[in-house]
């Protein structure tokens, strides 16, 4: 289990424990992470499981492929640290990892 | 106001095979979708990705799998109404009538939804004051382009629709081309043509930014732009167009009175029939243990929906299980000999 920490606007935070070989979105969705949509079920599809990944990860995270960059234009807000949750798969190295949910998915 | 057996919600993958499972079992169906074409998901996100998990094809795009669907639906002659989103699911008596946000009203016995995540609608400007200008000087689609001579035109976006449209407007207006990163994804000759025309002063480029700001009252004098590096320009600006994709809306179906798991719609895995008598939902839309979002599952539901839908529209008459191979009626219904 890694835990994973998730921040909303108001600065609230969420810590959940998650198995490793999911992904962060479904990870998410498991422990009913407000501000995580998943539309399509992360199929890299929709952009709606968006998140800002905190600075001192982001460099821990294997890279984005082009088609997550694609799909971030699609995001609300996109940032330099935005990355796609469901494309993010937790492992031991990611434990601690904290994101952030932007504002609105849509 | 149209009668039919069914009206199925949703011309993806699921609401055009449902066609086909009530098509064989001699039940008339029209089809409503918010796009402007058939595919649903399909044709929307991943017209060009493969596929792998179609039984017995081994790779597919979402565009061959909606061209083969319409192909095997074709000899049920179903009317499919695009365009067109439902807002309102009233009953009467035993019966449903659904109205469209065009006015447009069907009756019928049976309701299939294969709504996937919902109705495709654009994704918009994230400023405040971008709202008040909608349809009249900020758009997300363009009906007319002779609305769009010779003017300035900030042109959002990164893919194929900021680009076509940027090649096309600025024929006979000045473009600015606004991105938050360098990289557009686009055809490359279409990329060809944009560098060419920047070349040549007909299009302007920036990159990497985002809005910052809207000037104006009644309507848009400039707009100005936030660089990565923090600096900011104020661009000269009678329309903007932002083409930053679709989004899924759940919209008016969490209205109907239909149990929910969030975005979902809980039905039984017998016949895929929600709380309502003569409601169903099939595919990524509906919800029940074990459900997997898979185009497969949507086959089999719609599948077993059919036969539900049969006993309802036809109340007097005995359901008789076939195979297509070897039923005589389904081959006459098919155009086969």
């Amino acid at each position: 289990m890694t835990k994973i920490t998730f921040k909303d606007v108001e600065g609230k935070s969420k810590t959940i424990e998650v198995e490793n070989g999911l992904s962060v979105m479904e990870g998410a969705i498991q422990n009913e992470i407000p501000g995580i949509d998943a539309d399509c079920g992360g199929s890299m599809a929709c952009a709606t499981c968006h998140v800002y990944v905190d600075e001192k990860w982001l460099n821990k995270i294997p890279k984005a492929e082009d088609a997550e960059v694609d799909m971030i234009d699609m995001a609300f807000e996109p940032k330099k640290n935005s990355r796609l949750s469901c494309q993010i798969i937790v492992s031991d190295d990611l434990d601690g990892l904290e994101v952030s949910t932007p504002e609105r998915q849509s | 106001m149209k009668k039919t057996d069914v009206i199925i919600i949703g011309a993806g993958p699921v609401g055009l095979f449902a066609v086909h499972q009530l098509g064989i079992k001699g039940l008339k169906a029209i089809v409503i979708d918010n796009l402007d074409k058939a595919g649903g998901q399909c044709i929307e996100l991943y017209p060009d990705k493969p596929i792998y998990d179609i039984p017995a094809v081994p790779e597919c795009t979402g565009e061959d799998l909606t061209k083969r669907l319409i192909e095997q639906i074709k000899p049920f002659k179903t009317e499919l109404f695009l365009n067109e989103r439902v807002d309102e699911v009233r009953p009467e008596n035993d019966n449903w009538i659904v109205k469209t946000n065009k006015n447009n009203e069907f009756f019928a016995p049976n309701i299939i939804i294969a709504g996937g995540v919902g109705s495709f609608e654009p994704r918009k400007l994230t400023l405040k004051e971008a709202e008040k200008f909608e349809n009249k000087s900020i758009f997300y689609s363009i009906r007319n382009k002779e609305d769009f001579k010779n003017k300035n035109i900030s042109i959002f976006g990164g893919g194929d629709s900021a680009l076509d449209w940027a090649l096309e407007l600025s024929k006979f207006s000045n473009i600015t081309l606004i991105h938050r990163r360098n990289e557009f994804r686009g055809a490359a000759h279409t990329l060809a043509q944009i560098k060419k025309l920047e070349k040549e002063g007909k299009v302007h480029i920036k990159t990497p930014c985002q809005i910052h700001s809207i000037e104006g009252d009644e309507k848009i004098k400039s707009i100005t732009i936030k660089f990565d590096d923090g600096k900011k320009e104020k661009i000269k600006t009678d329309i903007i167009l932002g083409f930053f994709g679709l989004i899924m809306k759940l919209g008016p179906i969490a209205e109907w009175g239909l149990n929910m798991d969030k975005k979902t719609i809980e039905v039984n895995a017998e016949n895929f029939e929600t709380n309502k008598k003569g409601i169903f939902a099939a595919g990524d839309i509906c919800f029940y243990p074990g459900k997997l979002k898979l185009i497969l599952s949507g086959f089999h539901e719609v599948a077993l929906a059919s036969v539900e839908c049969f006993k309802r529209a036809r109340p007097n008459e005995k359901y008789r299980f076939e195979f297509t191979t070897s039923s005589k009626t389904i081959k006459d219904r098919l155009g086969k000999k």
